[in-house]
């Protein structure tokens, strides 16, 4: 399968008055054409700073180094212009809370006008494309002559997809879809993003979410985060069963099954708060509430490595041999 | 006290008058009945829009129903005229909110909010400041906090888990019956929701202070809760023990079930359900989520469904009516 996105050792620092928040700090990982990715972390892991960035830059976020390419594209060294000419064709990013962001007092057809004019396409061409599109995501037509205040959460959401879609960007990333919507709606919107790869209107789809039971649903891949980094990779099934990496099964174990009632079965979640990107801790970032933590964690950074067959991790406990200190 | 006080909720409604003359009407809660007990975790499950938190703010006596009535250990709420036994039904009757940020005044420290709090219900704790650092210290850490952690702090300074423990440890200084917690856990992260659920659970067994637990999650519901009462469009439409999520009688409940992500399963058939928008209520003559059932009957459209008790737990739908 071909490439669509490879970032290597990537950072992305917040510049503030008291120094450099870390919120991207050496992140490498590859997707592939076809591919649904979940991006999954606490909040303040630096997931969304990580896709906003590949989309736009804006201080105080900086680029502090690493590489990343969007198939032939040079995402580091793009000019504004090359940026936004890609915008949407190539790349194209659903915000998080998008749907409370379209303009409430706009028609839906005068959007798409200013998308056509500065894409310098005819109107008529994306009208077309939006109704055509709108039709497969189950929007009913009447929707451009209306404002987005007159929509429910659910159609706004629908709304925010279609335009994100509507120039079939090879790579779509969606921030949070679901977390503004009600429960019977999230399983429609999630569907729909999974059944528009299927149909190849987008090429690829990074799924950044902290709900690890939705990312399940749908993604092949899942890349989870802690504190400016990754610390494993796998595939879903792989990761949701047999999670290696001491965070990820936390993360795991603290989500509920259905049908544990506290008579039954008291859980526990993670202990402690993330630490702070600020002045992170040293050796790995997650020694500080990690159950298994051991002398080496509190010194040496573990690296993403290979366990098995596809698995990444970044924990000691599987590579004791070249933890051990020196 | 505690142990023995009754909170009920007779044809409890409320009506909202939207537009410029008020003509738009909304109701948002429809004739609600319900007896809560001391000593059991209710959770209140409903979606946006469900009247989940106006029943909230109604048991909190922050809003006046529009009809029906709350009754406090057999005393209408709304009839008390006594200030007395109105801040009596305050203390004994406090709430939790969903997001802590907004529950803290961000210009005071937050041990100074809590003094205030114990000062109001407990005034002689003015004259003994030992006393009064060494009981909201308990408080504090019967929710897993230290009187260190906050002191001296604002809330910017603390985290979403960390504040909404110092939130509970609040409601807990007046020595309440119940804590009406309204969707405690939505705005904290996925790996502490468990932490604060199990705070609730704490503090029914060890201190017989019963929570009323409103949310929208269904496995979170089912774990932390005695009694699940399934909330759609303002009315009850299924009550009993967490079991009935497991197996819901209920359209609506059943459509919950299959739409919820759950981590142990993959979706497989597609929804057989119409997407709602819950935020324009039509509604009919008949039954509130006939426009969305696909068991609907000719009868669902015509006539209000009645309760109907299944043994462990009730319903109202027309499928269980005996012909």
């Amino acid at each position: 399968m071909k490439t669509i996105l490879e970032l290597e050792d990537y950072k992305v620092y917040y510049k503030t008055l008291s120094g450099y928040v870390r919120a991207v700090d050496g992140v490498s990982f590859t997707i592939k054409k076809g591919e649904i990715v979940g991006l999954i972390g606490e909040s303040g892991c630096g997931k969304s700073t990580l896709v906003m960035s590949l989309v736009i830059r804006k201080p105080p976020m900086i680029l502090m180094g690493g590489k990343a390419r969007l198939e032939s594209i040079d995402l580091v060294n793009i000019s504004e212009k090359e940026r936004r000419k890609i915008l949407l064709t190539k790349i194209s990013i659903i915000p998080q809370y998008a749907l409370d962001a379209l303009p409430t007092i706009k028609k839906i057809k005068i959007f798409l006008k200013d998308i056509a004019k500065d894409k310098g396409v005819p109107e008529e061409e994306v009208l077309e494309k939006f109704m055509e599109r709108a039709r497969i995501i189950g929007l009913p037509s009447e929707v451009v002559n209306m404002y987005p205040i007159e929509l429910s959460g659910g159609m706004r959401q629908r709304v925010v997809i279609t335009l994100a879609t509507i120039f079939s960007p090879d790579l779509l990333i969606a921030d949070e879809p679901t977390s503004a919507l009600d429960v019977t709606t999230q399983r429609h919107v999630l569907e729909l993003l999974a059944e528009l790869r299927d149909t190849g209107i987008i090429g690829s789809l990074i799924f950044v979410t902290h709900d690890i039971a939705s990312v399940r649903q749908i993604a092949d891949k899942i890349i989870v985060m802690y504190a400016g980094k990754v610390i494993e990779i796998g595939e879903t099934e792989d990761i949701v069963t047999d999670p290696k990496h001491p965070y990820t099964r936390k993360l795991i174990e603290a989500v509920p099954k259905l049908g544990i009632n506290y008579k039954k079965k008291r859980l526990s979640g993670l202990p402690g708060s993330p630490p702070s990107l600020l002045n992170p801790p040293p050796g790995c970032r997650f020694h500080p509430r990690c159950p298994l933590a051991m002398a080496t964690c509190k010194t040496r950074e573990p690296p993403l490595k290979p366990l098995n067959g596809s698995r990444l991790v970044a924990c000691w406990l599987y590579d004791q041999s070249k933890g051990e200190q020196p | 006290m505690r142990g023995k006080d009754t909170i009920v909720l007779r044809d409890l409604t409320k009506i909202f008058s939207l537009g410029l003359l008020g003509r738009k009407k909304i109701i948002a809660v429809d004739r609600v009945n319900l007896e809560i007990r001391s000593g059991e975790i209710l959770n209140i499950l409903g979606e946006s829009g469900s009247g989940k938190s106006t029943i909230a703010k109604m048991i909190l006596r922050l809003l006046r129903p529009t009809k029906g009535e709350i009754l406090f250990n057999n005393t209408n709420i709304w009839r008390m005229t006594k200030w007395k036994n109105i801040k009596e039904y305050y203390r004994r009757v406090q709430g939790v909110f969903q997001d802590p940020y907004s529950s803290f005044n961000p210009r005071r420290r937050i041990l100074d909010i809590l003094y205030d709090t114990l000062y109001n219900y407990f005034p002689e704790y003015r004259e003994d400041k030992v006393s009064a650092k060494k009981y909201i210290a308990e408080a504090l850490e019967s929710v897993g906090l230290n009187i260190s952690d906050i002191e001296g702090k604002y809330s910017h300074q603390l985290s979403g888990g960390q504040l909404q423990r110092a939130s509970i440890a609040r409601a807990l200084l007046p020595k309440p019956s119940f804590i009406v917690a309204d969707e405690p856990v939505s705005m904290v992260d996925a790996s502490t929701r468990i932490d604060i659920l199990n705070i609730f659970i704490d503090l029914k067994e060890e201190l017989g202070v019963s929570p009323i637990i409103i949310g929208h999650d269904y496995s979170l519901a089912y774990y932390a809760s005695d009694r699940i009462v399934v909330l759609y469009k303002g009315q009850i439409v299924e009550e009993g023990p967490p079991e009935v999520l497991e197996d819901p009688a209920h359209p609506y409940t059943k459509l919950l079930k299959e739409s919820v992500p759950l981590i142990e399963r993959k979706w497989s058939k597609r929804l057989e359900y119409r997407i709602g928008d819950i935020e324009v209520s039509r509604r009919g003559k008949g039954c509130i989520f006939a426009d969305r059932c696909p068991f609907k009957k000719p009868i669902c459209e015509q006539k209000e469904p009645p309760v109907i008790n299944l043994g462990k737990s009730k319903v109202k739908c027309w499928l269980y009516a005996s012909k």
